[in-house]
Parts: C-alpha cells; structure tokens; sequence
C-alpha cells in the first residue's frame, strides 16, 4: 500500500519531471527563445528605431516576454493530457493541488530560464542605455513578474483542463489577467531603463508582489477542484 | 422567488426607474461645467457600482458551489456574471458618449473607469468560452466557479493598478460626495438612480433564474417523458 506523500514533496517531484522532460526534449525553450527573438526584430521595424529607451525600452522587452510565455502556458499541462497524466497523479497518493503547484513552479522557472538569455539579447540588439547599472532592478521586476505570470499561467491552464478550446482559450484568459502584472511591470522599468539607476518606485514592485500573492491564494483554494477526474 | 413576490420587484424596479428618471430630468441641477451632458453621470456610475457588485456576488456563488456543490449556486454564479457582463457594456457605451460630449473624444486611456471595465469586460468576455467547452457537466460547473472567484479577485486589484497607472480625469463625484461637497439634489438624485439600478438588476437577475430553472426542469420531464431518464427500478433489477 502506498504512502501518503506531503505536498512539497509531490510538487518537487513533477518539477524534477517537468524539468527533466524538458532537458531532455529541450523542444519548449528553444520554441520561446525564437518567437521572443523574433519579435524583437519586429519591434525594431514596427517602432523604426535603432534604440530604445525608458517606456519604449520596457515595452518592447515586456511584449516578447508575454508572447513567449504564453507559448510555454498552452504547454503547461501537455504531458499530462496526451497520456491521461491528470488521471494517473490523481491515483497516487500526492495531494491534488500538488500538480498545479508544480506547474507554477515549473513555468517560473522556465520564465526565469529564458529571461537569462532575452535580456542580453534585447540589451545587445535593441536597448540603447548600458544595461549594467540598472540590473539588479531590472531583475527584481522580472523575477516578480515572472512569479505573477507563473500564477496566471497556471491558474489559467488549470481552468482549460478538459477544455476542447484550450489552445483558443488560453491566450485570451492570460492577457487579460496579465494586464495589472504588465502595467506594474512597465510602469517600474520605464523609468530605469533610462539609464537612472535610483529610479525604481517601489510601489510598482510591490503592487506586482501583491497580485501574485492573491492569484496565488485564489489558486491554492481552487487547485484541488481544477485538479479532478 | 415566487412568482408574486418577482411580480411585486418588477414593480417596484418600473417605479423606481421612473422616479430616478424624472429626478434626473425635472429636479437634479444643470452641471455649471457640463450642463445637460452630466447627466449621463446618473445612469453610467450606478450602472458601474452595480456591475462590479454583480461580479463579486458572482465570485461569492462560485465560491459556494466549490463547497458544497450545490448546482443551484453555479447557475446563480452564471446569471449574475452574464447580467453584470450586459451591465458593463453598458458602462463602456455609456462612459464613451459621457467622454464624446464633455472631452470631445470617445475614448481616453488616462480615464481609470473606463480602462478598468474594459479590461473587466475582457476578462468576462472569456466565461462562456470557458464554461461551453468544457463537456462535462460537473467539471464545468467547477471550473466556471473557479473562473468566477479568480476574476472577482481581480477586480479589486484591476481597479488600484489602473487607477495608480493614470492620472484622474474623470470629475471625481463620489469623492466630492464623501468629503461633503455634492450638492443635496444631486446626491438624493443619485442615490435613487442608484437604487433603481439595482433594484432593475436584481429583477433582471430573478427573471433569468426563473427562466433557467423553469427550462432545465422542462428538459428533465421532457427526458423522462421520453424514457431517456429513467434508470432501472431497484426491484426490476432484481428480478433480472
């Protein structure tokens, strides 16, 4: 008879496994880095300049971030649903709302991942100020927004299981309830990415904070019901 | 609700819609800035309140339903989100033809209101999606409920991000209210606006349930009726 595991436990197994898979596989990275890419060569014609800076500048590295995050969302629960993966969780002995965990987990650190790469692409190709002396600002936005995209992502992708529409669904559920993590997240970077390294208002990052934690508390009192047979 | 009782709030809704109006019309002051235009403010901000109220009563069902599973609190959830998604187009068309006559512009991004209810609106907008395509009847009714508590979640926080995001154009009437300065015609104008509104809103609430009940019961007789829902008598199985 299997034993009953804790909630942290299954949540760090399916991230090991999702990770895994995508190490292996390495198909979603790859797939979020190219369309972020690419839409960076199309801010650069559809804005017409060669730089850019302050709110142009967070804008034209928040857009791309969304687009390739709303890739790895419509991926969320792939795995799971090819192979009755939803059912197969629920027999095992691990807590329902574990497996939405995991995946908010999972997305967070694959935004994370990508973001590693996209900034020095960005900076190197379209952004006009030194990155340098801003960083860890703009890191601490990009962590909290990555964390409010997590929570969206997952949540949203939690609420197409069993959708017949969910490729259709996603993207539209996500850019709505993206849009105060965005606006926070915009109006921090704008003024930083002037090159004004004192320039980050903490309210913005907070605001960020705050709306991750309360999709997060939505999502921790819904998850066992989305996470059903 | 019995059928008396949803006569008597139709009533009083029509009473109520009529006096608010002849309120507006023959007794509430011309605005000194806006004149005539202002008096879009009586029907588009109730509009707003009650709105908003409809989808945090929405989220509170959806809630309910999580808990106990009670279906009657999962079509409460979708009447109330289906009239408030009505109510803020309402508020959409209603703010562009108030911003049309007083800026001369029918959209402006640095107005919170009505950024606000379009992103509301956008969010609602993806209900029914969600809710038709799942097949299911019991995993829908679930996670129609938990879209109905996240996005009521999100309404609190859409408003203090947008508004933190803009300057305030929109005249600030409520806060003039509360530090006492709306004048006493305008404010009683406006709280009977208010109550019709809502007194209108939750008729219209009461109608729909009715009609949805009444249907869903309809379609029950009409499968039992053709045999399609009856299961097995316990003794017939037994004898088999």
């Amino acid at each position: 008879m299997s034993r009953p595991i804790g909630s942290l436990r299954a949540t760090w197994l399916v991230v090991r496994k999702d990770l895994l898979l995508e190490r292996r596989t390495f198909e979603l990275l790859p797939s979020m880095g190219l369309l972020a890419l690419g839409t960076i060569a199309l801010l650069r014609f559809a804005l017409d300049q060669d730089e850019v800076s302050g709110d142009l500048a967070a804008g034209a590295l928040l857009i791309p971030l969304l687009l390739a995050a709303l890739l790895g969302i419509a991926r969320l629960f792939a795995a799971e649903e090819s192979d009755a993966g939803v059912d197969q969780f629920l027999l095992s002995p691990a807590p329902a709302g574990a497996l939405l965990a995991a995946k908010i987990v999972g997305l967070f650190v694959v935004l994370v991942t990508l973001e590693v790469v996209l900034v020095p692409v960005f900076a190197l190709l379209l952004l006009g100020p030194s990155i340098g002396p801003v960083l860890p600002e703009v890191v601490l936005v990009l962590l909290l927004l990555d964390a409010a995209l997590a929570v969206i992502g997952g949540l949203v992708a939690g609420l197409a299981i069993g959708s017949r529409s969910r490729e259709l669904l996603i993207p539209i559920m996500v850019v709505p309830f993206a849009l105060p993590a965005l606006i926070s997240a915009q109006a921090a970077l704008a003024p930083v990415l002037e090159q004004d390294p004192g320039a980050l208002v903490t309210r913005w990052p907070a605001v960020l904070a705050i709306y991750a934690v309360i999709l997060g508390l939505v999502g921790s009192v819904v998850a066992e019901f989305l996470v059903e047979d | 609700m019995t059928v008396r009782g949803l006569r008597l709030l139709s009533i009083l809704s029509v009473v109520l819609v009529a006096v608010g109006f002849g309120l507006v019309f023959f007794y509430a002051p011309l605005d000194t800035d806006q004149g005539f235009r202002q008096k879009i403010f009586y029907l588009h901000v109730p509009l707003g309140i009650v709105g908003l109220c409809g989808f945090i009563v929405a989220a509170w069902h959806g809630f309910r339903y999580l808990r106990t599973g009670d279906p009657a609190s999962d079509l409460r959830a979708y009447v109330y989100i289906h009239m408030s998604q009505i109510v803020a187009v309402a508020v959409l068309i209603t703010g562009g033809i108030w911003g049309k006559t007083a800026w001369g512009t029918w959209w402006r991004w640095d107005e919170p209101f009505l950024v606000s209810f379009l992103f509301l609106f956008l969010i609602y907008a993806t209900y029914q999606v969600l809710r038709f395509s799942i097949d299911d009847p019991q995993r829908q009714a679930r996670a129609a409920s938990a879209f109905a508590i996240a996005a009521g979640a999100f309404v609190p926080v859409n408003f203090t991000v947008v508004r933190m995001a803009n300057q305030y154009l929109h005249p600030r009437t409520l806060d003039n209210a509360a530090n006492g300065g709306l004048p006493g015609p305008v404010l009683v104008t406006f709280l009977i606006c208010f109550l019709a509104i809502a007194t209108l809103f939750v008729t219209l609430v009461r109608y729909e349930l009715l009609s949805k009940s009444t249907t869903f019961r309809l379609r029950s007789l009409e499968r039992r009726a053709g045999g399609d829902d009856l299961l097995p008598r316990r003794s017939a199985v037994l004898q088999a």
